[in-house]
């Protein structure tokens, strides 16, 4: 066909285009959600109980994923600095996932349990009155704030349609007994989510301040958890290598 | 390209044009002195003072979407409006859809803003309006679309022009990206928050194939069809090479799809997936330089115009500046400098040579020509354009020179090693080593601003001297 055609045929212009626009998103996306290989076959990774999803929401409402990574890359450097190079089975609850473009400041993805509460909460506070260097700025309002969990079992439920295994029946929570184990599956159920959110802040006093609810004690429950659901002792270095 | 110099603006719709061409001035402005705030508050963190609504994760959405959507958008509209009427010698089909296109784009931009400020985000960069701002989008860019290809339908030249497949081309992979990058599931009917359909390394690869199209038909192809009526328009020569244009047209929109996930090297998706990214991604190299070689050769014969017509001086560099990011990009999208180079400044530093360098001087060269046509007069002073060239040059170079230095630099500090085997350098240092680096940063981007302000203030001037009545 002489190319005069298409230019003289708004219609055949905008067919090809389409055709030659679709090809790479197709052959390099579609794969992916049908490739089960993709993502690694682990145990521990759970999604995240009602307090850590708002804290992961807090997070985000932030932009903290704007000068943070959640992705360690698999160099020496890395793992160690950071630990064991992130598993795509780590993130596979993460809607959407924060594996970030920049490091202004470090990776979080194993940030979990490297630091106490009391650290957290005052390195987010003032991040300058513990690390002099840092250009972080300030985040005073969150131990102020009163979480807000009116809406938890309605982003609960919207996680649910995209396939977090979140339960409302009795089936649905003895499925998940079996998959995750009944003190998790408990935080998955999605009509006691009020309850165990308070519940777990209570036990857990993240912001170091018993006596309130607050965003400080949702941000610093997610950020302890990163990186901590996989046991890596439990398997061999090789194993994950064949997943990619 | 035939000439139109008997036809009057009576039979062209330019009203929406102005209207574009003007927000386009104003964008520019707010987002490039939100960046320049930004900017600053990695230097001297105390300017975040404390308020929840300018703190960098906020702001710096709002520095993107005002610049890339604001400026970079009603640029595209203006001109794309501007084209499509002038080679199909043919008016807009639709006076209200036009209309309705702009303040849709305006509503949409704002919205965009006051959202990122709230604290209401998607969470993906340059995806971050969330859903009730997306559905706006999805409108607005279907009225685009028809209105484009409908005028398009009425032209009265048999060929379509070049400039115009480009045009096409982003408005279809623009409309493309948007809609499966944004597919999620909201709270309830009225709630701002949702969550994206799908998750982990799948949703990293459909948002890196968004954040990289974005890039290469809205940053790219797009204003390469603008670059295709304004360099041989102010030139006074055809362009140089119909069979390049061709050719570079189709190979580039069909390899840029493919590169996407070149930003997500040594990540946890497949590896077969990223290496076959790296290799579009350096195919990708032939397509962009035929349109820099086509845009430059078109001043065959006329190189004196270098010297002596600022306007050309802004266009050519451009071209320089894309033909220097285009090469920049495939190097690191290969695995070893990525390895380096990913997640420092280097990343900032090679999106800011091809936004700055391209798509804003690309568009001041055109604006600086269409804009007293606009308005039936001539520029208010050649001077002050040169001013802004030099400005805009000056800031362009302070600011990469300043990001490659301090990217390199992170990239180096974070695998040292020392003599044990133990990591060299705590991350902070590599942070405090930055320190003078971003102050250079936020001067660059200072000179580039005051340009911008320059601009505005020539414009200004012109369009008081100038005209909307119908000659």
């Amino acid at each position: 066909m002489k190319h005069d055609k298409i230019e003289r045929n708004v219609g055949i212009l905008i067919i090809l285009t389409m055709l030659a626009i679709s090809a790479g998103g197709l052959v390099e996306i579609v794969p992916l959600f049908f490739i089960k290989e993709t993502v690694e076959k682990v145990d521990g990774v759970r999604p995240y109980s009602p307090l850590e999803l708002r804290g992961r929401d807090i997070y985000i409402r932030e932009g903290c994923y704007l000068c943070h990574s959640q992705m360690i890359r698999p160099f020496r450097d890395e793992a160690l600095r950071y630990g064991h190079y992130s598993l795509a089975a780590e993130s596979k609850y993460d809607h959407p996932f924060q594996w970030g473009s920049k490091r202004t400041g470090p990776d979080l993805a194993r940030v979990g349990g490297k630091y106490s509460n009391d650290w957290q909460t005052q390195h987010l506070t003032a991040p300058r009155s513990l690390v002099p260097q840092s250009v972080m700025p300030n985040y005073p309002w969150l131990s102020k704030t009163d979480l807000d969990y009116s809406d938890i079992q309605g982003r609960m439920k919207a996680l649910r349609v995209t396939g977090v295994p979140y339960s409302t029946s009795k089936a649905e929570f003895d499925k998940n007994v079996k998959e995750f184990g009944e003190e998790t599956a408990k935080n998955l159920h999605i009509p006691d989510a009020e309850k165990n959110l308070i519940a777990q802040a209570q036990a857990g006093n993240y912001d170091t301040n018993p006596d309130k609810l607050t965003e400080m004690d949702a941000l610093v429950s997610y950020l302890q958890l990163l990186g901590t659901m996989v046991d890596f002792r439990k398997y061999d270095d090789d194993y994950f290598a064949k997943f990619r | 390209m035939t000439t139109t110099s008997f036809t009057n603006t009576e039979q062209y719709n330019y009203d929406v044009i102005r209207k574009f061409a003007i927000m386009t001035l104003v964008w520019g402005v707010v987002g490039m002195l939100v960046g320049v705030y930004i900017a600053s508050e990695l230097a001297f963190p105390v300017l975040n003072f404390d308020i929840p609504y300018i703190t960098f994760g906020r702001l710096r959405p709002v520095h993107t979407g005002a610049v890339i959507f604001g400026f970079g958008g009603s640029a595209l509209f203006a001109t794309s409006y501007y084209i499509v009427q002038r080679t199909c010698q043919a008016r807009l089909f639709s006076s209200g859809l036009a209309s309705f296109t702009f303040w849709g784009w305006q509503a949409i931009i704002v919205l965009a803003a006051l959202g990122d400020v709230m604290g209401y985000t998607q969470g993906r960069e340059y995806a971050e309006m969330e859903w009730p701002i997306d559905l706006l989008i999805e409108v607005v860019w279907i009225a685009y679309l028809v209105l484009f290809v409908g005028t398009l339908m009425k032209r009265k030249q048999p060929h379509i022009y070049v400039a115009n497949w480009f045009y096409v081309a982003f408005i279809l992979a623009t409309a493309l990206l948007h809609t499966f990058n944004n597919l999620a599931v909201p709270v309830s009917l009225f709630s701002m928050k949702s969550y994206s359909l799908f998750s982990g390394a799948q949703d990293a690869m459909t948002q890196w194939w968004y954040g990289h199209n974005a890039v290469g038909f809205f940053l790219t192809a797009a204003f390469l069809g603008m670059m295709y009526y304004f360099v041989p328009k102010q030139a006074g020569r055809p362009v140089y090479s119909y069979r390049l244009s061709v050719l570079h047209f189709w190979a580039l929109i069909f390899l840029y799809m493919w590169a996407g996930a070149h930003h997500l090297h040594w990540t946890a998706i497949p590896d077969w997936t990223s290496t076959l990214a790296a290799t579009f991604s350096i195919m990708l190299l032939l397509p962009s330089w035929g349109g820099m070689v086509n845009g430059i050769l078109t001043l065959s014969g006329a190189w004196d115009k270098m010297r002596t017509d600022p306007i050309i001086r802004f266009l050519i560099v451009s071209l320089s500046f894309y033909g220097m990011s285009t090469f920049e990009g495939p190097v690191m999208s290969l695995k070893d400098v990525n390895a380096l180079s990913h997640y420092t400044d280097w990343t900032i530093g090679h999106v800011h040579s091809g936004a700055l360098g391209w798509v804003a001087m690309v568009t001041f060269g055109s604006f600086y020509h269409m804009i007293p046509k606009l308005w039936n007069t001539k520029m208010f002073s050649n001077r002050l354009i040169n001013i802004h060239f030099w400005l805009a040059t000056i800031g362009i170079l302070l600011y990469i020179t300043a990001m490659w230095i301090s990217g390199i630099m992170q990239g180096l500090m974070w695998r040292a090693f020392d003599d044990f085997g133990n990591l060299q350098y705590a991350f902070i240092e590599s942070v405090a080593a930055a320190h003078n680096l971003y102050i250079m940063r936020a001067i660059g981007g200072l000179f580039f601003l005051s340009g911008m302000v320059l601009m505005c203030y020539n414009m200004y001037k012109t369009i008081k001297s100038g005209t909307t009545e119908q000659a």
